[in-house]
This record gives structure tokens, C-alpha cells and sequence, in this order.
């Protein structure tokens, strides 16, 4: 349900269908409203107060062109105000001249011509008039385009900046989609907001307070008479708009269980198919769309209404206006073109009031929306590094972890205390089974997490001492979420080194066995991995991934060896180039085949977080301890245990 | 978009309600300014005060008149638009439930899902917009015109020069719009792309100190998105006041011109009043039409989409007659001389393949990614028909049986375990329809779940999110297991359903296996060799074919293809 589109507008970022605050003339009858969609219930910022200093940040270097904004909105709305007046007086002078006209036909006397030098100026200052307001609404307009999407631009600046210093624990508590939504919707929200809403509500308070004044200068009575509509017209739109929202609420409720509903049983299908539940599943969305029928309907009717009650209040004013001013007039206490412009005065006075009611309504979301964006900015980021970090210019390889302690969380401790010592072009291989703490071993050598509590050194440099940036170039990695981007092969293995040239990435390629099979797709290195990479096969992302590893040149290389989706032929090729890769280098292999365990120089058996088992395969296994078990279970296959084979 | 009207056939006699009361609605705001024009012209010129209050008191009922018949058709056309909608969703997923397989890979299920969801709405609403809108636009148009020729027949021309010319601004509005739009639409997908990239791959970004790049990455989306959203709101900061402008320099012309007909005494000032408010309403009119057009092709994209699924026929429907197999027999499965290809595929994904399976035999099928090993287990219960040959269950052709009957008799555990949102007990109980306690207690016992469903904070109430993301790979795949087996079906499909497990646990867990379903018939995908090495019977497929079929030392002594992949997975002195 795009109940924020039909509020906002075709598209983000874009003026929305209703024309602007000034509306020329009266509105007579009025039809159905642009307002037709009107919005669910608004959301409200925790701490409205701090939010809006926030986004005084931003407003705060565009003073300048925030202020040719507010003038020229305003010398806009003030131009078109005049006009009614300017025009009533044209009305004026035509009747009168037609009275004295008629007058003087009766009376026998010469026939007074028209004054249509009066009309004619009149006019014209008034053709000036709007040309005036049209130019000013278009440098307002114009300008506003520039801040805005400025402003905008500066906030998702800053959230992206911002996202690359936090620290993987940030990623770890949020979603992606929680994330991203807010860089694209909370601020796509805001910037709708300034283009649009605030315009409106300059205009619509200038509107409103200029009409007041007109209305007041041509007959104070007719004033008062046209405020009495008012309260009635501001109480009723406010219960229905509640209503309204109440009804929306309940209907977005609904639309979201049917949606969640039918995308279980799309994505699930299969299951549904097997098990024979398709009847079920059809009786239970029946039952969801009849409630959502109910809801809509419903909350359609209710927003349909709010229309018609305003025009009928409207009209109701724009009646006695007629009446009494008809009243007046022909008592001679009121010119008829002051009824004309009273009339139409009244007619463009409820609209900018709605208005000004629903913008409050968007202007809240828009904080809750700016405050999550804040919320982002405000989170703690990764501890800054040293000025006179220290650098390794010839890195060799050796890796120790001195009474390391960390948990992900304060109050849950993985490691208490690990302790591994790894000469140069050793290979470890890290076993134990799944959430055991492999990957967080990982983690903690790339520093993506803060230890809380001994060292770890990397040539006898503590890592602390050292740039992350730095520190991770000396490491490369081959993970199991093979990483690749929406680019082509070329750029994707090119990522591992800056500055890479051809020659380097074909010879890193032909290294990991993955020249043959970029040559064999119809654009070789150039060929663009679409956006889930689904055009190459798993295995094949898997030899980029090491092409980039072996091009990156690293002195300690981490591994992840899970291959469950791999078939038998790139896996044989990946383990090649997995051993040339890791010849001479420290490395780190999430192990799950036989051969890398057993010729790892040493086996880290981790279970709980903790290392409980550490040595060569023949020493663990001859301890019978944990590894022995998890190595019979694994590698000799259950049903031979269970048969006794 | 005109064939989803016959959606609205029910409601065939609210909507023509809706036209008739939108008629007397636009008839009631048409009359309102010639009631005007008649207190100017007769209550004032005449110092009438009677005959103003009279012609006041017939305004306020007019003008209440209107209101009520706009209630009216807010409530009608409500009624019938939201009830399309819930009868053409009621319509697609009943439609969407009898699809198999094939037209689930055809159109894409989150496809599916829009076209159920969204799509809809998008034709309710515009069907909503146009039985409250594109009914009164006309109406107040015509209307409109009718009454300011009455009122003023000489002062036409002047609405007959501006409708095009708004009409021109209205044009370049939806031109020039339109494709910046788009871009706009195609930048924010692009910074969408970008920052999605930069958060799954953010351990790689920042392992290879790539961060600055990224950030680049991101400034030019950003800085492309800012440009065109710049361009796109400055089009509209022109087109937007000369519209106004337009319709203000429409009112000064009328007055001017009135005026020297008022002076001629062609016409009265009454009737200039009145003529005025009449062209305003035809421009508003013209107005409200345009975006009525604007909103058409975006409602006509989405029923084209809602039509192309309510177009395609299930390709698999029980037969009329369906046979039931026979009692005595449970638990046999024959492939004979199956072939099979998806559709549009060049080379056929399985390709004459023949093998049976009896009650109390464990069948393994390996082979490397896209042999078929999927596909083979897919056509058991029926998701796709083969293209020659038959598979026969219990001695009866699957396309012979009804469908509900086949599935009965299949326990599947697909690759990747789907749970649904509910309890546990209800995910584990989905197997068979109010299945008591102790069946889903004994099936979790039996898939090694009840460890971590007794540490759950409901036990087997505890809720599962949709999708199941609030238990790990592994629970999850032990609860699928559970599923299967609380049907105690005659024959068990898993597709490679213990990937997830760590070797602990896949040993207890078909340890327990053996014990429980021995003597059903049990089809085994796997990817690793431990896995499959003792089944009565390893099919090795090999691009869709049989490469070799027998037990692991047969296979080992003459199939080159599974001494490849065992060699790949084992040592030596494994494998002898």
C-alpha cells in the first residue's frame, strides 16, 4: 500500500501532484482532493528537541539560501494575496459604473463611459502582480531544489562515512535491511520533507495570515462570521483525521499479515506442495483478505469523507458569505466586489489550515525519520588509531596470541584466555564444530573486534600499535561468503591489490585455475558478475576469491575450506590453488578435509569459544580426547559405526 | 486493466450508484455559482434582502445535497473498489496455490509475491481514483462548460485559448517528468546496490583496506542521485508556478473582457462572477484529468503483470480419474527411463535414468553441482512431470494418482529448510494435520532437536520468526527433519539435508535414523562421500545420466566419475 506515496507524491524527491501553496481564485464546490491516499498513523521522535538541533547542523551553512527561501516564499504568497482585493475593486468599478450608467439613462442625462482606464491599470498592476509572485515562486522553488537535495546529499555523505568508521560489532546488533533503510528511506523522508512540506508551510502560514488581514480590511463582521466556520471546519477534519489514521493503522496491520502470509507460502511452497497443505494455506489467506477487505474499505471510506465534510463546512461559510454579504451589499454597507473578493479570500482560507494540519502530521515523521539518522551518527566508533602507529615493513609471518580474552558482549566472555604462538609459513588448521568460535579466531587477528583483554602480535608488533588498514593488508583472505561485487571479473580480482595491472591479475588468475574458465564465458575478463554473482557457479567465485587472495600477496593468509556446494571438479582445482597459495605463507584454514588437518603443522581444536585441544593429527588422535571423537564421527561416517563394518 | 474490471461484477450495482450520485454531486457544485450569480443579480441589484435569504437557504441545501452524495460514493466506491481487490487476491493466490513448480521458476516467486500483493493495490486504488475522479472530471468539465456558455456564450473563447495551453504545460510536465523519474528511481537503486554491497562485504571491504574506494563508490551514486533529484525539482520549480500563472491570467482576462461585454450590456456582473467560477472548475477539472492519466499507465503495468499470472495454466493437474495403488503394496519407487528437461533448457537435466527402491533400502544419489541429484528427487512427489518415460509409486504412474494421495505417502526434507512462522510445535506438526504431542515429541526426539527446543524459552511454543531466522542453519534442518517424520511416511526424499549439521550431531542423528525409519524406503542427496558410502544402493549421476549404480566398493572398483569424487573427498586409507 503506497499510503506514503499518495502523501508524498509521485516519486521521492519530487514536487509532489498538488501544486504548491497558492491557489489562484476561489475553489468553487470544490472536487475531490489530491488528499485522496492520506497518511497512516505518523510516526513521533523520542527527543524532538535534540533531533531538530541536529538538523539544524545541516540547515546551519545554507543560512544564506535558506533565507532567499523564506523571502521569496513569502513575497510570492504576499503578491498573490492582493489579488482578489485588486480584483474586487475592478468588479467594483464595473458595477458601479454600470449603476451610474443605468442612473444617468434614467435620469436622461449624457451617459458616463466606463472607467476602463481604471480597470485596464488595475488589471495590468495585477498581471504584474502574478508575474511577480510566479518569479518569486520560482527563484523560491528554484533555490530550495539546491538546499534540499544538498542537505540531503551531506546526510547520506555522512551516514556512508560513518558506517565505514563503526565497528563490525554495530553490524552485528542491526540488520542490513535496518541499515539501509535508513539511508534510503529515513533520508529520502527528510528530503521530501524540505522539498516540499516546508515550502508548503512558509506558504500556507503566510497565506493564512495574509488572508486574515485582507478579509479583516474589506468587512470585519463578514471576518467574523467566516472564523465561526473555522473551529467547526479544524474540529472536524482533526476527528476524522484521527479516525482516519486509527482505520489506515489497522489496515497497514492487516496488509502486512497478508503480505507476510503470502510471501511464507510463495517462498515455501515446496513444503506446502509435499505436505498437502495447499488447502490450508488458501483458507488462511481467504481469512486474512477478508479482514483486510473490512480494514481498507474502511479506512478508504473514512479518508474519502474528509473531502466532502470540508467542502460542505466550506460552503456552508461560502452560503452565509453570500448571504449576509448579499445583505450588506444591498444596503449599500459592502461593495459587491468586496463580496467577490471576500468570497474568494474565504475560499483559499481552509485549504492552507489542512494543510498546515497534515504537515504537522508529516513534519513528525520526518523528525522520528531524522532522529534515526542521528541515532546512526551518534553511535560510538571504532577506538581511533595511533598517531605514530607502527609499521612492519618486512612482514614474515609469525602470529601469537598472548592471554587473550574477549567476548562479543561485555557480559559474555568466549575466550578467557588463549594463548597460540605460530611461526612464519606455518599452516594451523582451526577444527571443532559449528559457533565453537572459528571464525571469531578470525575476527580478532583482522582486529574487526576490540579484545578486551592481552595482546596479540604480529612479528612481535602488538596489532593495537599498528593502522587497521595496515594490518590487514598483511593478511588475505578466502572466506566462505565469497564476497564479489557488481563489477566485472577483471575489477573483482583486481580488489585485491591497488594499482594491479593486466599482466598481474592474468597471472594471479592462471595461479588460482581460473584463467580457463573467464576465457570460456562469452566476455572473458570483462564479463559483469550480476548482482548475486548467480551468473558464475559457486566454485568459480571461489577461485576469484583466490586469484584476488594470490594477487593481494599476503604474509598470512586465513582460509575457509568449506566447499558443500562445490562440485568434484573445480573442488579439485580450488585445492590446487589453495596449496600453491598457502605455500610459504602463515596460514589459517578453517579445515574441513582430512589432508589439510593432517599436514597442518598444528591443529587448533576449538569448542565453546576455547581452544581445548592443541597439536599434530597423530598426537590428537592417540590422546583420544574430543578431536578423536570428532574425527571418527566425521571422516569414518556414521552408519559404518552403527553397523560395526 | 479492462479485464480485471470483470472484478467489479458484483459490485455492478454500487458502481453504477457511485456514477449516478457523482452526477448529482458535480450537478449540485455546478448549480452552486448560478445560485451566486442570481443573488448578485437579482437580491443586490434590487436591494431584494427576501429573495437573498430564499436563494441562501436553497445554496445550503444544494450544497448539503452535494456533500451527502459525496459520502455516498466515498462509501460505495470504497466498498467496491477495496472488494475487487480482496476478490482478485482471493482469485490469484487460489490460482498461485495449483501452480507447480515450473510456473514458480517462470514468473519468480518474489514476483509472485508483488503480484499478489502490491500489484493489487495499485489497480484498487486506481480504480478507486477513477470511480471517485475520472467520473466527476468529465462531468464537472462539460458541466462546467454548458454552464459558462449559458452564462456567457461571448467570454468562451477565452477557456477555449487556455485549455491548450495548459494543456501544453500539463504535457512537458509528463514528458520531461517522466524519464527523470525513472532515473531517479535507477540512482536510488544504484545506492541501493552500492551500500548493500558495502554491508555484506564488509569484512572483505575492510579486510583488503579497500574502505576509501567504497566511499568513492558511494559519492558518485550520491552525487548522481543529488544532480537529476536537483534537475527533476527545478523542472518543476518552472512548470509549476506558470501553471498558476496560467490559471491567474486566465481570471484577469475574463474580468477584463467581461467587463467591456458588462459595458455593452451583453452581459450582466453577475453573470461575470458566475463565469468565473465555472472556468476555474473546467481548468481544475482538466487538471485532475491529467493526473488521472499519470497514475493510469503505472495501474495498467500492474494488471498486465496480474493478468500474465492468472494466464498461466498449471501445467500439472490430477488426472480425472486418479487410481489408488494398490494396499499391499507401500514404499516401492520405479524410475523407468526417465528423461526430463526444464523448460527452455538445452540439454535435458536427466536423461534416461532407471533405478527402483523397495521398503527397507537406503538409496544415495551423488554427483557434482548440476548432475541432477535435485531434480531426480523433485519429480517423485510430482513437482515437475518428466517428458518421456514414467516413475512409478507403489506399481502406479505419479501423473495417475492425485496429488494430495502421492505427497501423503512422502516425507520430504528439501536443501534448504523452510520453517514457517508459528510455534515449533506447529512447524514440527505441519507434517500431518493435528498431529498429538507425543508424535512431534518423538519425531524431535528422533531428529536430535529436543535439546535446543527444551532450552528455548517456550519449549515447543516457543515461536519461530518468519523465514525461521531466529534458529541456526542447523536447528533449522533438524526441525525440517522432525517434519518429515512426524508423517511416517512410506518413503523418505532428503535432498542433502544435514549439510548444516556438525559430524556430532549428523552421527546421533542417523544413528537414530536407522532405528526409526528402517523399513521405509529412504532417497539420500549427498555431497560428501561419508555420507553415502553405505546406502544399499550409491546412484552416481553425471550431467543428468547414470554414471554407475551399486554399493561403494562396486563403484569404487568401476566408476571412473565417483573415484573422481571420491578422490577428491578422502584419503587413501579411507577409502580402501
Amino acid at each position: 500500500m503506497s499510503d506514503t506515496a499518495a502523501r508524498r507524491g509521485p516519486a521521492p524527491g519530487a514536487p509532489g501532484g498538488a501544486p504548491g501553496g497558492q491557489r489562484p481564485m476561489g475553489r468553487p464546490g470544490g472536487g475531490p482532493g489530491m488528499m485522496m491516499g492520506m497518511s497512516g498513523p505518523a510516526e513521533k521522535p523520542k527527543d524532538a528537541k535534540k533531533t531538530i538541533g541536529f538538523l539544524m547542523t545541516y540547515f546551519a551553512p545554507r543560512r544564506g539560501k535558506l533565507t532567499i527561501v523564506v523571502v521569496f516564499a513569502v513575497l510570492s504568497t504576499i503578491f498573490t494575496i492582493v489579488g482578489p482585493k485588486l480584483m474586487g475593486h475592478v468588479t467594483t468599478k464595473l458595477y458601479d459604473g454600470l449603476i451610474s450608467k443605468y442612473m444617468a439613462y434614467f435620469l436622461h442625462k449624457p451617459v458616463p463611459s466606463m472607467d476602463f482606464n481604471y480597470i485596464g491599470g488595475t488589471l495590468l498592476l495585477l498581471v504584474g502582480f502574478y508575474l511577480l509572485s510566479t518569479l518569486f515562486s520560482y527563484i523560491q522553488q528554484y533555490t530550495m531544489a539546491g538546499v534540499s537535495q544538498g542537505m540531503v546529499y551531506d546526510m547520506r555523505k555522512d551516514v556512508n562515512d560513518k558506517l565505514a568508521r563503526l565497528p563490525l560489532k554495530y553490524f552485528d546488533s542491526k540488520t542490513h535491511g535496518e541499515i539501509m533503510s535508513r539511508v534510503t528511506n529515513d533520508i529520502d523522508n527528510i528530503s521530501t520533507t524540505l522539498q516540499q512540506s516546508l515550502t508548503q508551510l512558509i506558504t500556507s502560514v503566510c497565506t493564512i495570515v495574509g488572508v486574515l488581514v485582507m478579509m479583516v480590511t474589506i468587512s470585519p463582521w463578514l471576518t467574523l462570521i467566516a472564523l465561526v466556520t473555522l473551529p467547526a471546519a479544524l474540529f472536524a477534519t482533526m476527528n476524522v483525521t484521527k479516525l482516519s489514521q486509527k482505520s489506515f493503522g489497522a489496515q497497514q496491520k492487516e496488509l502486512g499479515a497478508l503480505n507476510g502470509h503470502v510471501e511464507e507460502m510463495y517462498t515455501g511452497h515446496v513444503i506446502v506442495k509435499a505436505f498437502g497443505r495447499e488447502g490450508e494455506s488458501v483458507r488462511v489467506f481467504k481469512d486474512i483478505n477478508a479482514r483486510l477487505f473490512d480494514a481498507a474499505w474502511k479506512a478508504q471510506f473514512i479518508s474519502g469523507v474528509i473531502m466532502p465534510m470540508m467542502n460542505f463546512i466550506n460552503n456552508v461559510g461560502y452560503v452565509v458569505i453570500c448571504v449576509v454579504g448579499g445583505i450588506m451589499a444591498a444596503r449599500k454597507a459592502l461593495k459587491l466586489g468586496d463580496i467577490q473578493a471576500f468570497i474568494q479570500y474565504s475560499r483559499q482560507f481552509t485549504q492552507p489550515i489542512a494543510q498546515t494540519a497534515n504537515i504537522a502530521n508529516v513534519l513528525q515523521s520526518t523528525l522520528a525519520s531524522a532522529e534515526r539518522v542521528m541515532e546512526v551518527l551518534e553511535e560510538t566508533e571504532e577506538i581511533p588509531e595511533k598517531a605514530d602507529a607502527t609499521t612492519i615493513e618486512a612482514p614474515r609471518g609469525h602470529v601469537e596470541f598472548r592471554h587473550v580474552r574477549f567476548g562479543y558482549k561485555e557480559d559474555a566472555i568466549l575466550m578467557q584466555d588463549m594463548n597460540i604462538k605460530v611461526e612464519p609459513g606455518q599452516t594451523i588448521a582451526i577444527v571443532g564444530p559449528t559457533g565453537a568460535g572459528k571464525t571469531t579466531l578470525v575476527n580478532l587477528l583482522m582486529r574487526f573486534y576490540e579484545i578486551s583483554g592481552g595482546t596479540i602480535l604480529v612479528d612481535g608488533v602488538d596489532t593495537r600499535e599498528m593502522r587497521r588498514g595496515e594490518l590487514r593488508t598483511l593478511f588475505g583472505m578466502v572466506l566462505q561468503d565469497t564476497w564479489l561485487f557488481n563489477g566485472s571479473i577483471r575489477e573483482n580480482i583486481a580488489y585485491g591489490r591497488e594499482g594491479a595491472t593486466e599482466v598481474d591479475i592474468v597471472a594471479a588468475a592462471k595461479a588460482a585455475h581460473a584463467d580457463h574458465f573467464i576465457r570460456a564465458l562469452p566476455e572473458g575478463y570483462d564479463t559483469v558478475l550480476n548482482e548475486e554473482a548467480s551468473n558464475i557457479s559457486q566454485g568459480e567465485k571461489q577461485l576469484l576469491t583466490i586469484a584476488r587472495a594470490i594477487l593481494s600477496d599476503p604474509a598470512i593468509l586465513i582460509l575457509d575450506e568449506a566447499t558443500s556446494s562445490v562440485d568434484t571438479r573445480t573442488e579439485v582445482y580450488i585445492q590446487k590453488a589453495m596449496k600453491e597459495l598457502m605455500r610459504n605463507r602463515t596460514s589459517f584454514v578453517i579445515a574441513h578435509r582430512l589432508s589439510t588437518i593432517r599436514d597442518a603443522e598444528s591443529i587448533l581444536v576449538m569448542k565453546d569459544g576455547s581452544i581445548i585441544e592443541m597439536g599434530r593429527h597423530v598426537e590428537l588422535l592417540a590422546k583420544g580426547g574430543f578431536y578423536a571423537d570428532l574425527y571418527n564421527s566425521q571422516f569414518t561416517g556414521a552408519y559404518v559405526d552403527e553397523q560395526g563394518v | 486493466m479492462l479485464r480485471l474490471f470483470r472484478y467489479l461484477k458484483p459490485y455492478a450495482i454500487p458502481v453504477a450508484a457511485v456514477m449516478a450520485v457523482v452526477f448529482f454531486q458535480c450537478m449540485s457544485d455546478l448549480y452552486l455559482p448560478t445560485l451566486m450569480s442570481d443573488v448578485v443579480n437579482k437580491g443586490i441589484t434590487n436591494g431584494d434582502i427576501p429573495f437573498i435569504l430564499q436563494t441562501g437557504g436553497l445554496m445550503l441545501l444544494v450544497a448539503l445535497g452535494g456533500s451527502v452524495c459525496a459520502v455516498i460514493a466515498s462509501y460505495l466506491s470504497s466498498h467496491s473498489a477495496m472488494g475487487m481487490g480482496a476478490l482478485l487476491r482471493d482469485d490469484i493466490f487460489t490460482h498461485v496455490s495449483d501452480f507447480s513448480l515450473h510456473e514458480f521458476d517462470k514468473i519468480g516467486t518474489p514476483s509472485l509475491v508483488t503480484r499478489t500483493t502490491n500489484d493489487v493495490t495499485q489497480v484498487q486504488m486506481v480504480v478507486l481514483l477513477m470511480m471517485r475522479m475520472m467520473v466527476s472530471a468529465p462531468i464537472m468539465m462539460i458541466g462546467g462548460i454548458i454552464m459558462a456558455v449559458s452564462k456567457d456564450p461571448g467570454l468562451s473563447w477565452v477557456i477555449v485559448a487556455v485549455i491548450p495551453l495548459l494543456t501544453a504545460v500539463i504535457v512537458t510536465v509528463a514528458v520531461k517528468g517522466f524519464p527523470l523519474f525513472r532515473a531517479i528511481q535507477k540512482k536510488i537503486d544504484k545506492i541501493n546496490l552500492v551500500l548493500r554491497e558495502g554491508l555484506t562485504g564488509i569484512r572483505v571491504i575492510r579486510a583488503f583496506n579497500r574502505v576509501d574506494d567504497e566511499k568513492r563508490r558511494f559519492e558518485d551514486a550520491n552525487l548522481d542521485l543529488m544532480t537529476v533529484s536537483i534537475q527533476v525539482n527545478r523542472l518543476f520549480a518552472v512548470l509549476i508556478p506558470i501553471m498558476m500563472f496560467v490559471m491567474n491570467f486566465t481570471t484577469i482576462a475574463i474580468i477584463w473582457f467581461g467587463s467591456k461585454r458588462v459595458d455593452r450590456g451583453t452581459s450582466n456582473v453577475g453573470n461575470m462572477m458566475a463565469f468565473l467560477q465555472y472556468a476555474m472548475q473546467i481548468l481544475f477539472s482538466l487538471l485532475m484529468a491529467s493526473f488521472m492519466f499519470i497514475m493510469l499507465p503505472r495501474a495498467q503495468a500492474s494488471a498486465i503483470r496480474i493478468n500474465e499470472v492468472l494466464d498461466t495454466v498449471p501445467e500439472i493437474t490430477d488426472p480425472e480419474e486418479p487410481r489408488r495403488p494398490d494396499e499391499a503394496k507401500k514404499g516401492y519407487v520405479e524410475f523407468r527411463n526417465v528423461s526430463f528437461s526444464y523448460h527452455g533448457a538445452e540439454v535435458p537435466a536427466l536423461m534416461d535414468v532407471s533405478f527402483s527402491a523397495k521398503p527397507g533400502e537406503v538409496t544415495a544419489i551423488i554427483g557434482s553441482t548440476g548432475s541432477g541429484k535435485s531434480t531426480l528427487i523433485s519429480l517423485i512427489p510430482r513437482f515437475y512431470d518428466v517428458d518421456s518415460g514414467s516413475i512409478l509409486i507403489d506399481g502406479v504412474d505419479v501423473r495417475d494418482m492425485a496429488q494430495d494421495e502421492l505427497r501423503s505417502r512422502i516425507g520430504l526434507v528439501p536443501q534448504r529448510a523452510v520453517l514457517f512462522s508459528g510455534s515449533v510445535e506447529g512447524n514440527i506438526g505441519y507434517g500431518c494435520d493435528g498431529a498429538c504431542r507425543d508424535d512431534v515429541a518423538e519425531a524431535a526426539e528422533t531428529a536430535q532437536a529436543t535439546e535446543f527446543i527444551s532450552e528455548m524459552k517456550d519449549g515447543y511454543d516457543s515461536e519461530i520468526s518468519q523465514g525461521g531466522t531466529n534458529v541456526s542453519g542447523g536447528q533449522k534442518q533438524r526441525l525440517s527433519i522432525a517434519r518429515a517424520l512426524v508423517r511416517k511416511p512410506e518413503i523418505y526424499l532428503f535432498d542433502d539435508s544435514f549439510s548444516a549439521l556438525d559430524f556430532k550431531t549428523d552421527a546421533r542423528l542417523r544413528a537414530a535414523l536407522r532405528v526409526k525409519i528402517g523399513d521405509a524406503t529412504v532417497l539420500i542427496v549427498g555431497q560428501r562421500v561419508a555420507t553415502v558410502m553405505d546406502a544399499d544402493r550409491i546412484i552416481v549421476l553425471d550431467e543428468g545420466k547414470i554414471a554407475g549404480m551399486g554399493t561403494h566398493r562396486e563403484l569404487y572398483r568401476d566408476c571412473q566419475v565417483y573415484k573422481e569424487i571420491v578422490a577428491s573427498q578422502l584419503s587413501e586409507e579411507e577409502i580402501a
